[in-house]
């Protein structure tokens, strides 16, 4: 089987703007309480008018410029029109010939040991509000559909890739790439649950055949609902196009743009209908809204104003901490308040790596054992960095700072866990490392003085007795340096 | 002194010096409407007992020294595209025949701040689509001059109310001279503001760049009020304009000095009926003797105006009726078979035949193929036509002009003709077109006694200075004083 996938995806992401794009009505994800974020305005009312909301903008033009689109000193406003009941004015607010941003691209990571990179083009991104939504009755009983339009007129920012998305698993790190970024920017939720995330993917194939290239019908998948469903859904319909191309010989021009939906219990394309019968949107400029013009002041302030890219991040991690490329994303990867935690403790403790090796590993394990997220994660930077501090410092071992961590992590009320119940903890257990050499000395030498049978195992050539012995010192000795005890018994021994 | 047929001044002064109640005054005009309104059929709504109640309030606020508006008492008439909260706004459509709007349009709110009395909602052309008033599917309302004849369109109702006395106020809306046409042809006093100056916010929309709310009176100083109290910047309407907002009820009655006033060539031509013709002749002579210097000027793309606009309207209101879908709210068909057919059978049923056709028109403006050649290149000459006015306006003060080329039609008599009604507005959609304000004051009647008006227009934001050169010509005849009789 010899070809490669064309991939080119359509996202629409949900900008977190507290109100609507044209109306004061909140945004909020309000499923069992429908129609009450609505006004005259997004329920389009006779006589209503929208106001464009500038937070919306901003966020869209900090995303686009996040994208590396140019921005548009000169945009404007269109009416997508068709009919449908979620659409209460008959049109959708969007933008056609003249989007606020354009060409632009995003880079991902395609191997993650090299770190192995590419850059997907991006040929538009525009402005526009959502829809409200449509509840059929699926019970076959034949119910009224009902219409909810608390989602009417949210922001909606519709990024549109170039096809240069090469497989499925290309098309998922283009997502959840751009997910973490839109994130690290805080521009969305990303909830795809919530459909605050929504995608569509225009897929075909590339067939090689006697060194020629077989290109197969376009076809759009829709319905796709999470980053996996995207992924299968993609292999699903390559595999699918190259079937009917053998069947039918079919190639890309002489059959219309098709739309199929996604059924991810069958995980198999279902077709929907043919773009031959698509609908004239006839888009003219909405005559209620005036253009928008950017100035170059405002530009600077956008850029001047944006926080660390997650690709950046992730290169001065690998040269900060001297992380592999691997850890360095993984670290990322997890988003931003993952990352944030890990530079906190690295700043408190001072040692960047250390923080790095202790976040990914202790933290990480525990939070998936107990299904925590990072926030809701009970030992916050400013106590973990202090028990790496006391790490670092010698002031304990690390098998005592993991001790520390998971008593605090234990604890029945997660309010005491503090930095003085830190050193609360290294006190009642002993956990101190004893650095006076005196008091170790006298533990060592009643140690010696109880297991006479070991001390001439030792003295008779059994190098491995010298095991037991420093586990016994030890035992006595809970806050005790392994090497020092080592050190001072070889010492008393030898003497 | 009689209460009808008094003008807003009067009525006021009247007021203020408590020899009147606003009690009083709005059972006067309750009254006559009761009394004449059976012929003229003007109102769609009358809101008595509100407005009642709310004149009772004016007059217990005015005994209490409390500060009052500036229109408290005065009773305006509404057309009935201006959402009024709780009271019912039909746009004159069946698709619209129960929608009670839960908002007051802005300039509802500005009457409101402005204590006025909501008398009740005039009738229309269907959602403001047409010249004549009859296009309404509930009634025709006749010109109160000539019971046979139309009082022009589409704020036939507001303009018939005040010219038979049945209020002394009344707003309309102007989206190709739905305003200053009918003004005309019921000799009293329309303005249509500057695009931007009134808010839109509650205007049931028809064309949305070119709609405008503006104010009716049976006088120049009564419409220099109402246009004063409904102007200024509303952030809920992208399209309004932040600027301030002249007093210009306290210059209207300053004349102007070295006024010039234009005339256009373009605007002689077939079709322009002799005595209307005349009329604007004479008033012209009027203005020379005032002092005026009249000046010809050239709008050379005069002739496309009409052209220009029926495409742009019909598209605009092609999308701005887009929501009459039967889902949400107006009328729903009772027998549908789906969903597409629910949309069809709805609308079907829902809108008068005058309004399809402007939906087929702009439907089909906008369509894939045909979009550059209709309603862009509409947009190209539009901007062409308004750069004719600035040019105009270099060296002019107002252009005069005929309101209509004819008198007031009789009813029925576009029935079969529309094209011909969308000729007749060939004086108005200019200052559509091109954003500007305009009034039409009554100019006298032709041998028959029909009412004609003349139009005057003038540079965006110019309405104080076209304010004044209307009722320095007002001053200097006699038309303002003339009340049809029913």
């Amino acid at each position: 089987m010899d070809y490669t996938t064309i991939i080119g995806l359509e996202v629409h992401v949900q900008l977190q703007t507290n109100t609507k794009i044209f109306c004061g009505c909140s945004t909020k994800f309000n499923p069992d309480n429908p129609n009450v974020q609505t006004c005259p305005v997004c329920l389009g009312l006779p006589g209503s008018l929208p106001v464009m909301n500038r937070t919306a903008f901003d966020l869209a033009v900090k995303t686009a410029i996040a994208i590396n689109c140019q921005i548009a000193r000169f945009t404007k406003w269109d009416r997508k029109q068709y009919y449908y009941p979620d659409l209460p004015k008959g049109y959708q607010i969007s933008q056609y010939d003249l989007p606020f941003s354009h060409d632009g691209w995003l880079e991902i990571v395609i191997n993650k040991e090299t770190g192995e990179k590419k850059k997907i083009g991006i040929i538009r991104a525009h402005l526009e509000e959502d829809a409200g939504k449509n509840t059929h009755d699926e019970t076959g009983r034949g119910q009224d559909s009902q219409v909810d339009l608390n989602r009417a007129g949210t922001p909606l920012l519709e990024i549109v890739s170039h096809p240069d998305l090469r497989s499925a698993q290309e098309a998922k790190e283009y997502l959840e790439e751009l997910k973490l970024l839109l994130t690290y920017l805080e521009v969305s939720d990303c909830n795809m649950q919530e459909g605050s995330l929504r995608c569509d993917a225009n897929v075909n194939v590339h067939i090689h055949r006697d060194g020629q290239k077989i290109a197969t019908p376009l076809v759009e998948i829709k319905n796709l609902n999470s980053f996996r469903n995207v992924e299968l859904a993609i292999e699903f319909e390559a595999d699918r196009q190259y079937r009917q191309w053998q069947q039918d010989g079919k190639t890309f021009g002489q059959v219309n743009k098709e739309t199929r939906g996604y059924d991810a219990i069958r995980n198999i394309t279902v077709a929907q209908r043919s773009k031959e019968e698509a609908a004239d949107y006839r888009y003219f400029p909405d005559p209620d809204l005036v253009p928008v013009t950017v100035e170059e002041a405002y530009l600077q302030n956008v850029i001047d104003s944006m926080v660390e890219f997650p690709a950046a991040r992730r290169t001065r991690f690998i040269q900060q901490y001297q992380l592999s490329n691997y850890d360095a994303a993984v670290i990322i990867d997890q988003g931003v308040v993952f990352a944030n935690f890990v530079e906190h403790v690295a700043k408190i403790c001072g040692d960047g790596k250390q923080a790095c090796n202790w976040v990914t590993q202790d933290v990480l394990r525990e939070m998936n054992d107990r299904k925590l997220t990072i926030e809701g994660f009970p030992v916050q930077p400013p106590v973990l960095g202090e028990i790496l501090k006391r790490i670092n410092d010698k002031k304990i071992t690390i098998k005592s700072g993991r001790e520390i961590f998971l008593n605090l992590l234990n604890s029945e009320d997660l309010s005491t866990i503090s930095v003085a119940r830190i050193d609360q903890i290294i006190q009642e257990q002993g956990l101190s490392i004893v650095a006076d050499s005196g008091q170790l000395e006298a533990v060592i030498v009643a140690v010696l003085a109880k297991n006479a049978k070991a001390v001439a195992d030792f003295k008779g050539g059994k190098q491995s007795a010298v095991g037991s012995l420093i586990g016994q010192a030890m035992k006595e000795m809970k806050g005790a340096d392994p090497a020092t005890v080592r050190e001072l018994l070889l010492k008393k021994l030898a003497e | 002194m009689s209460i009808i047929g008094a003008t807003t001044g009067e009525l006021l002064s009247r007021l203020e010096r408590g020899e009147l109640t606003s009690v009083e005054l709005t059972t006067a005009y309750l009254d006559r409407i009761n009394q004449v309104d059976g012929k003229v059929a003007a109102f769609i709504t009358v809101n008595g007992e509100k407005a009642l109640r709310q004149a009772a309030d004016v007059d217990r606020r005015r005994q209490a020294k409390q500060p009052l508006g500036l229109l408290a008492g005065v009773p305006v008439a509404i057309k009935d595209v201006l959402c009024t909260k709780g009271l019912k706004t039909t746009c004159a459509s069946t698709m619209l025949a129960n929608f009670i709007p839960p908002y007051d349009a802005h300039v509802i709110t500005q009457l409101r701040n402005a204590d006025a009395i909501l008398i009740g909602k005039t009738n229309m052309d269907e959602f403001a689509m047409g010249s004549t008033t009859e296009t309404s599917a509930f009634q025709i309302t006749r010109n109160p001059w000539d019971l046979d004849r139309t009082p022009g369109g589409s704020s036939g109702g507001s303009a018939a109310a005040v010219a038979a006395g049945m209020s002394p106020l009344a707003l309309g809306t102007d989206t190709g001279g739905s305003i200053r046409q009918p003004a005309g042809f019921c000799s009293v006093v329309g303005m249509k503001p500057t695009y931007g100056r009134v808010s839109r916010f509650g205007m049931v929309a028809y064309g949305s760049s070119l709609d405008q709310i503006g104010p009716f009176a049976n006088d120049v100083n009564g419409a220099a009020l109402l246009a004063q109290v409904i102007s200024g910047h509303d952030g809920r309407d992208s399209t309004s304009v932040n600027a301030p907002v002249p007093a210009y009820s306290q210059t209207v009655n300053q004349p102007l000095a070295g006024l010039r006033v234009g005339i256009a060539k373009e605007h002689f031509v077939e079709g322009l009926n002799p005595e209307v013709e005349q009329t604007l002749r004479t008033a012209l002579h009027v203005y020379k003797s005032l002092g005026a210097e009249i000046k010809e000027v050239s709008l050379p793309h005069t002739s496309y105006g009409v052209a220009v606009y029926y495409l742009i309207a019909p598209s605009e209101a092609s999308s701005n009726l887009a929501r009459y879908d039967g889902v949400h709210y107006g009328h729903r068909a009772t027998q549908f078979s789906n969903m597409i057919d629910m949309y069809a059978t709805s609308r079907g049923e829902g809108f008068g035949s005058e309004v399809k056709r402007r939906i087929m028109l702009g439907t089909y403006a906008l369509s894939a193929g045909y979009y550059d050649a209709y309603y862009l290149k509409a947009l190209k000459v539009r901007r062409l036509i308004r750069q004719d006015y600035d040019k105009a306006f270099e060296q002019i003060d107002v252009l005069a002009s005929p309101a209509s080329p004819n008198p007031p039609s009789k009813v029925g008599e576009y029935s079969a003709n529309p094209l011909a009604m969308y000729l007749e507005d060939i004086y108005t959609i200019g200052a559509n077109l091109a954003g500007l304000p305009g009034i039409s004051v009554p100019a006298g009647f032709t041998e028959a006694g029909l009412p004609v008006g003349i139009q005057l227009l003038a540079a965006p934001f110019e309405e104080e200075k076209l304010l004044r050169a209307a009722r320095m010509y007002e001053l200097a005849t006699k038309w303002q004083g003339q009340r049809a009789t029913l």
